[in-house]
């Protein structure tokens, strides 16, 4: 195990970081830097975007970091880094999820889609995304990748949605801009043309 | 009037960037070597560092510097109350005291853990009125206010004039800021109907999406800075400052930014992003600063809080006579603002008060780090208002909707004090249009039924900004290629007013918008200066130099055209591909060769010679670096007369239920009135996600600090809780009024900041209603709030309580 990253201080960092814990311990410990020596196989296969790419991940690494920091996908964004903003959402087997909460080793078995992943081979726009270009859903732009692959995931497990489904199945993304009527609007359209 | 592109909808050119993640925000790049800093932060509210001793971690392998606020200001600390870069004497949980350069995150963790910091704590305080009182703490080093070119200072009431003013009475001091017109006795006298109450809004932080993480490197003397801004070039210059490089070896790259609301707006509102320019320096390599969401709530800025008192009074057919208001203003650990004197400055002009009077002293606290926050000022205080003005209709017996009629700012009306007249003003319009939208007839006597535990509530908003400046400069080139390249230094932060107020040049030019193209992004790009991007004013300011620089390359083809084929400038036009004499357009230049001339011929035409004399800094800058590359259109635009003002209306229905103090919102529609309308879906976007930002101000969002230790508790989404889908209605509806103003050139005003405005205003509004009139005077009024009032349960344990909760 690493020494310098012992579970007593991890949790001091937590304690002193004050009333919520901060994702400053997390950053690095997610990063992948540490070198701890042990039995866990740190080369893996991960299936991202339907190819099998090999990487080099850390026991405690974030799906989150090995996606941006590993492989170059930075289209996957951290806002939070602890599981309350969703603009990291990628699919996991077809499921949307946090990738800042995900560890990588637990998903080497599955399937990983990131918003670079939706694109068709000849560059048409996924559905999702050319309806949020049609109903210009974005407004910064730092969560609509999030809020593309939760309307892609949730087009896929239910391709009909009514808005307040739609309105249900997107909750876990937030949007500061307040653009959600916006999103709304794409994922109703993007239902259409699917 | 007929346009090509204004009013019009397009894809703005960034939008497929930002579906499918291509588009790069500052942490996406990476450059070759680059290292990592992390930041040691103040572990207390108020201190002074007595000692740093880094020998052990700047020991440590892979760690390849420090920098510390002696680094930064090795002839002392500026005594100024804003965000330093770096600073010995923290006034803020969390403020960043040094920084750590190493090969990783981790790593750079480890040396800051084998930092000895000592730090002596110092007394800190989290409510200005604790710090007012004689005998309380002061939150800054010298005082707890800073008096503009004066200083810092001290001031303090009496116990007993705290104890009054909480309890409800207008505060007795000499307040250090005021302002007054008309004749205030005289229009209370007048009044037939008198309001009087304290009132407090809360202070909440920006919570921008994208961290202000940054990333710098120096190459041939240059310094590189990728970084987060909503106003691209207008930083420029002051960053360089920060950074303490020249202008001309300085380069911006802000692509995409992630969310501003005002606390991106300017160079001294997020000079974190020096710190890793000055490490690079330091060290000579890339420096990555990611910075975390705790960190980005400690420096990322927060809203004002407000403890007034006001008085208004109305006369009998419901004109609002006369306004006394007085405020407490929470500066903070750092910064200020200037929110009440906005307020004021928003009640004048929304409500055309007969007389005014405004008193203001702002006071600091060890609390997050504030400045403007979209509608500083306004936002609050309209969430204030419209519960009065209920009430007044309600006691002088007039309809909501009249009340508001009768005291709307009209074409030459004025406001403030000193009585600046609007550019133009169409607020009845708005108000009947917004009525007619929602079936405010038809629907206004639904008002408190019930059904079980619900209860209905109606609500109406107004909002206002002023939203427009002047003063800046405009860029275009016709190429070679006869593409028109429309440079344009505002942020891109989600407005799209980047592109939309480049269509103005587009427009003067007849050219199609696929023959154009926005340069943006870096300031290498050579771009012109233009206004920060905040007081909602980019729409009214930067389609203003667009068109002016527009303008000006036209001139310069025609006065090509006649030289070479000629005839008088005024015989030719053009149409989008030619420059043409009118009465034969077979006789003309293709735009390409027209450009291509410009060049040959130089001196003016081609930004060489000539140029307009009063261009900022920046601007003659980038013109020194375009010259000869182009035909050039270059402009800079004389000041305007007057206020050129946003405004809005929202009409609101909620369901209330009493047992839980949730409430739903059944209907929402919100207007702009904010001249011709340039880009309908961009406008439509800044009004619902106005919307959002005004259901957080009145119902969610609020600074909350433990009162032992300082400590922030409200550093994350969730605890100073930013509206989600389910917090807002599924749709909203929007509308608007799309009449000129005469002071811009294609007739447009800003918006941004008056969408959020009116709703907070309705939904402050449609809560009290539910509640059979009972006003709160506060924002947000939170659930455990609403339970409290229904269970006959005293609202406040510290009556105007800042960064805590009330009970």
């Amino acid at each position: 195990m690493n020494p310098k990253l012992t579970r007593r201080r991890f949790i001091k960092g937590v304690i002193a970081s004050g009333a919520a814990a901060t994702s400053t311990t997390i950053w690095y410990s997610a990063n992948g830097q540490s070198r701890p020596a042990g039995a866990v196989e740190r080369m893996i296969r991960i299936n991202i975007n339907g190819q099998m790419r090999n990487v080099d991940v850390a026991p405690q690494e974030t799906l989150a970091s090995t996606l941006r920091y590993k492989l170059g996908l930075t289209g996957t964004k951290l806002g939070c880094n602890r599981g309350e903003c969703g603009a990291c959402t990628v699919l996991v087997d077809d499921v949307p999820s946090y990738a800042c909460s995900v560890l990588t080793h637990s998903v080497k078995n599955m399937r990983i889609e990131s918003v670079e992943g939706l694109e068709s081979a000849n560059g048409d726009l996924h559905p999702v995304q050319q309806a949020f270009v049609d109903e210009l859903s974005p407004q910064c732009g730092y969560c609509t990748p999030g809020q593309v692959m939760s309307a892609v995931g949730l087009l896929r497990s239910n391709p009909n949605p009514t808005r307040e489904e739609a309105r249900q199945g997107m909750a876990g993304n937030i949007c500061r801009c307040g653009s959600y009527d916006s999103y709304l609007n794409g994922v109703m359209r993007a239902a259409q043309i699917g | 009037m007929a346009y090509m592109h204004i009013g019009k909808d397009f894809v703005p050119p960034d939008v497929p960037g930002k579906v499918t993640g291509r588009i790069k925000y500052a942490e996406d790049y990476a450059r070759d070597g680059m290292v990592y800093a992390r930041l040691l932060t103040s572990p207390v509210p108020h201190g002074r560092v007595v000692a740093i001793d880094a020998s052990e971690a700047l020991a440590m392998e892979g760690v390849f510097g420090i920098l510390t606020a002696d680094d930064v200001y090795p002839d002392g600390e500026p005594q100024s109350p804003g965000l330093k870069v770096l600073t010995n004497e923290p006034t803020l949980m969390g403020e960043p005291i040094l920084a750590v350069a190493a090969i990783d995150e981790k790593t750079a963790e480890d040396a800051i853990a084998a930092i000895s910091l000592t730090i002596e704590r110092l007394p800190f305080v989290l409510d200005p009125l604790d710090s007012l009182q004689e005998g309380g703490a002061d939150a800054y080093n010298g005082g707890n206010t800073y008096i503009f070119r004066e200083g810092f200072a001290e001031e303090k009431w009496t116990a007993d004039q705290v104890a009054s003013f909480r309890s409800g009475n207008e505060p007795t001091a000499e307040a250090l800021q005021s302002w007054e017109y008309g004749d205030l006795a005289a229009g209370f006298a007048a009044a037939d109907f008198v309001h009087e109450t304290t009132f407090s809004t809360a202070g909440y932080p920006h919570m921008s999406m994208e961290p202000r993480s940054a990333m710098a490197y120096w190459e041939n003397g240059k310094c590189y800075l990728h970084g987060t801004s909503q106003s691209l070039s207008a930083i420029a210059e002051p960053m360089a400052a920060i950074v303490g490089v020249p202008l001309e070896d300085f380069v911006f790259i802000n692509e995409a930014t992630g969310g501003g609301f005002g606390q991106r707006a300017r160079a001294g509102s997020i000079p974190s992003m020096a710190i890793p320019a000055k490490l690079s320096q330091k060290i000579n390599r890339p420096v990555m600063m990611r910075v975390t969401r705790e960190e980005e709530f400690t420096i990322g800025g927060a809203r004002q809080g407000l403890q007034g008192w006001i008085k208004v009074g109305f006369k009998t057919d419901g004109t609002m006579s006369a306004m006394d208001m007085y405020c407490i203003s929470d500066n903070g650990g750092k910064g200020g603002g200037g929110d009440a004197n906005s307020a004021a400055a928003g009640v004048s002009a929304l409500y055309q008060t007969e007389a005014m009077r405004f008193r203001n002293t702002s006071i600091g606290t060890n609390t997050g780090h504030r400045g403007a926050q979209r509608g500083p000022g306004e936002n609050q205080i309209m969430a204030v208002m419209a519960p009065i003005m209920d009430k007044a209709a309600e006691e002088l017996g007039l309809d909501r909707l009249e009340i508001r009629k009768l005291n709307a700012a009209q074409n030459g009306d004025v406001s403030g004090p000193r009585s600046t007249p609007f550019t133009s003003a169409y607020m009845p319009e708005a108000l009947q249009q917004g009525a007619d939208q929602f079936d405010w007839e038809g629907k206004k006597s639904r008002a408190r039924q019930t059904n079980g535990s619900k209860v209905r509530g109606f609500g109406i908003g107004q909002g206002y900004h002023n939203a427009g400046r002047s003063g800046m400069d405009g860029i275009v080139r016709l190429m070679p290629s006869g593409r028109l390249q429309i440079h344009n230094g505002v942020g891109n932060l989600g407005t799209y007013s980047y592109a939309s107020t480049s269509r103005a040049a587009a427009e003067v030019l007849k050219m199609e918008w696929e023959n154009c193209d926005v340069v943006t992004g870096r300031t290498d790009r050579h771009l012109p200066i233009t206004s920060p991007q905040d007081g909602s004013n980019s729409i009214f300011t930067n389609t203003r130099t667009c068109f002016g620089a527009a303008q000006d390359l036209l001139a310069k083809m025609k006065e090509i055209a006649a030289m070479d084929l000629g005839g008088d400038v005024a015989d030719y036009d053009v149409d989008g591909v030619r420059v043409h004499q009118i009465a034969d357009n077979t006789v003309g230049m293709t735009y390409a060769e027209v450009a291509q001339r410009g060049i040959e011929l130089g001196g003016k035409f081609s930004g060489e010679a000539e140029l307009p004399e009063e261009l900022n800094t920046l601007t003659a800058l980038s013109v020194s670096r375009l010259a000869g590359s182009a035909l050039m259109g270059i402009y800079h635009d004389p000041r305007h007369s007057n206020n050129p003002p946003g405004f809005t209306v929202t009409f609101m229905e909620i369901e209330l239920d009493k047992e839980t103090g949730k409430f739903d919102i059944l209907d929402l529609v919100t207007i702009a009135e904010c001249g011709t309308v340039v880009h309908p879906q961009g406008l439509a976007n800044q009004l619902r996600g106005g919307a959002v930002w005004g259901i957080g101000l009145s119902a969610l969002e609020r600074h909350l600090y433990d009162p032992q230790n300082g400590l922030p508790a409200s550093s994350g989404f969730w605890q100073s809780k930013i509206p989600t889908y389910l917090d807002t209605p599924a749709e909203i509806g929007t509308g608007w009024v799309d009449l000129p103003d005469p002071e811009n050139p294609v007739g447009a005003r800003g918006i941004g900041e008056p969408s959020m405005g009116a709703v907070s205003a309705a939904l402050n509004a449609a809560i009290s209603d539910a509640l059979g009139g009972h006003m709160f005077d506060a924002a947000p009024v939170t659930t455990d709030m609403i339970v409290n009032h229904i269970a006959g349960i005293s609202e406040d344990a510290t009556p105007l309580a800042q960064n805590n909760f009330r009970g």
